[in-house]
């Protein structure tokens, strides 16, 4: 097995100016990079016979909605044969189209559209990127911070029209979210007042 | 002149009994061969991730029981394994034996479930009502140590929530002697059955690069050849102290596919005498007050472990600002967690990786050009759950 260390060189040599930072945390590797270098970046990991990053493991995205690039995009990858997993991250802003890597890894395909579906991030050229897990018809992006946990439609079967019919959710009792903080920790409300 | 030809769009589902759960298939098809498969899913979309968000990290164990719902314990694995390298907690070796035993006990299950009902697509009944009889005993396991039969919520971060039942062991002592015979009666009737081998023999086969590149894992991946299992590779728990085989298929089609789990089931059971021959005695637990609850007796007497407990059920435990993947090997593949943590008692993102879903995804490559009785062959092979595929 290769060693994570070595292997962090020379993605550090072979890549330097298309890595922003790398780190070695947990045994994994994690790296940032522009999103401009992503297919290269992914492509050099996948052939690279000092690397041989030849399984996708997923896809996903962070929405961190204060910050003003809000997305980060992270693609997990896996070496069978030096034993290695690698952590790579971009990050897009709301309205960026990414690269699709669905050239290099066929299993792309749903992973990105499972981004896009929960997340409302777009990839170029990717050959079918329709929503996959929410409804038919479905609008927003659930997995986004400020949607909210309830939802926005509910669906029952109505007996006057003898069909599954859409509703705007109606609750008994509101989403109560109970904030345990200790208050001599600081809870939000006393965190902000010291701020002041 | 020549006749005209037209490809039929055929609706497999979404209410199939071979699809395994709520899958929509949409087929193209020319005569009874399948030129294009599109899978649609989400029909079992409950929103797990965006749900865990919203709970405490204790709240979140039992989503884990609802993705693959035949092997529950094997994905709590999962998640208690990041909180646990994040928070750098060591887990009693007992905790690790009981584990390791249930995750197997899991794969038992799932590869039951998976075999037999492959047997059934394919027309044979009998395996199905005798492999239940099994499960049923192994459910009563669960039920036993953790107090229901499918839901378990037993795992915890740094250990497990309540040790072994008086007897429990001999139990599973037993039931691992009969089982290999069982498993025998099972291979009698499939392995060397021309019907079964007809069905399934070259049909859905995956290249060893296909199957990479398709992020295919667990049996998927060693059906094909390539000799990869997280236990072995990247062992996590105590599996390093555990002797058992790999099994390796050699073609990659579904007949491999269903011998490597049939020799999965006599590796765990291996596995699971090994762990009842050396269960140590100990803690099940880790003694960290502020992650594992107090026992109920020391809430009764000491003011600390009733605040303890007071603050572990409300606000819950906190885990330090990190993000990490962990992947253990459950039943169907390499099951994993990307967990990233902000330092309050909720996670902040959880992404599940499903196995499931990307063996889902290569269902258009698996089955073009074969014929359409070949689609409940293929799909059973997959071991689809579609808990974990919606999630």
């Amino acid at each position: 097995m290769q060693n994570t260390q070595d292997l962090e060189k020379i993605l550090n040599s072979e890549l330097n100016t298309k890595i922003k930072s790398s780190l070695i945390k947990h045994n994994q590797i994690y790296l940032k990079i522009d999103e401009a270098n992503l297919t290269e970046v992914i492509l050099f990991l996948k052939t690279n016979s000092k690397t041989k990053f030849r399984q996708l493991i997923d896809i996903t995205a962070v929405d961190f909605p204060e910050n003003e690039i809000r997305f980060k995009l992270v693609y997990l990858l896996l070496s069978h044969e030096f034993n290695q997993r690698i952590i790579i991250q971009i990050d897009v802003k709301e309205k960026e189209i990414v690269d699709s890597i669905t050239s290099i890894f066929p299993a792309a395909n749903w992973m990105e559209r499972e981004v896009f579906d929960m997340y409302g991030i777009h990839f170029k050229d990717h050959p079918d990127l329709r929503r996959i897990l929410t409804d038919y018809g479905f609008e927003g992006h659930p997995l986004r911070k400020d949607f909210p946990l309830t939802g926005h439609n509910e669906v029952r079967y109505s007996q006057e029209t003898k069909k599954v019919i859409y509703e705007p959710v109606k609750l008994e009792q509101n989403y109560r979210n109970f904030d345990y903080e200790s208050p001599w920790e600081g809870t939000k409300y006393i965190k902000e007042q010291t701020k002041e | 002149m020549a006749k005209e030809t037209k490809t039929l769009n055929l609706n497999f589902g979404p209410q199939h009994p071979a699809a395994h759960g709520v899958l929509r298939l949409i087929l193209q098809l020319d005569g009874e061969i399948v030129e294009k498969a599109d899978p649609h899913i989400g029909l079992l979309h409950r929103g797990t991730e965006k749900l865990i968000e919203n709970k405490t990290y204790t709240q979140a164990v039992p989503y884990f029981d609802r993705l693959d719902y035949v092997a529950p314990m094997n994905q709590e694995h999962a998640f208690a394994l990041a909180i646990e390298k994040i928070l750098k907690i060591e887990v009693p070796i007992r905790a690790q034996y009981i584990r390791v035993m249930f995750c197997e006990i899991g794969r038992i299950l799932s590869h039951i479930l998976n075999v037999t009902t492959q047997a059934m697509d394919v027309g044979a009944l009998t395996p199905t009502l005798w492999g239940f009889e099994e499960r049923e005993i192994l459910m009563g396991f669960y039920e036993k140590v953790s107090g229901s039969r499918l839901h378990a919520n037993y795992f915890r971060a740094g250990g497990v929530h309540q040790d072994l039942p008086k007897g429990l062991d001999k139990e599973i002592g037993k039931f691992c002697e009969r089982f290999p015979k069982i498993i025998n009666d099972l291979e009698l009737l499939l392995t060397d059955n021309r019907i079964f081998k007809q069905r399934n023999v070259d049909i859905g086969v995956v290249s060893k690069q296909d199957a990479l590149d398709y992020s295919f894992s667990g049996v998927m991946l060693r059906g094909s050849g390539v000799p990869w299992d997280l236990r072995k590779s990247q062992p996590y728990d105590c599996y390093e102290q555990f002797e058992f085989k790999i099994p390796v298929g050699k073609n990659g089609d579904c007949y491999d596919r269903y011998l490597c789990r049939i020799e999965e089931m006599k590796e765990s059971v291996n596995i699971i005498n090994q762990c009842l021959a050396n269960l140590p005695v100990g803690p099940i637990k880790t003694d960290d007050g502020k992650i594992s609850p107090p026992p109920k007796k020391e809430i009764k007497q000491s003011m600390e472990a009733l605040i303890h407990h007071f603050k572990l059920y409300t606000e819950g435990y906190r885990v330090d600002k990190d993000e990490i993947y962990t992947a253990v090997e459950a039943p169907k593949g390499e099951f994993g967690v990307y967990l990233i943590s902000d330092g309050s008692s909720k996670p902040y993102k959880c992404k599940i990786r499903a196995p499931g879903f990307s063996h889902l995804q290569a269902m258009d490559y698996l089955i073009k050009g074969h014929m359409l009785a070949d689609v409940p062959a293929v799909l059973g092979s997959m071991d689809i759950v579609f808990g974990e595929v919606d999630r």
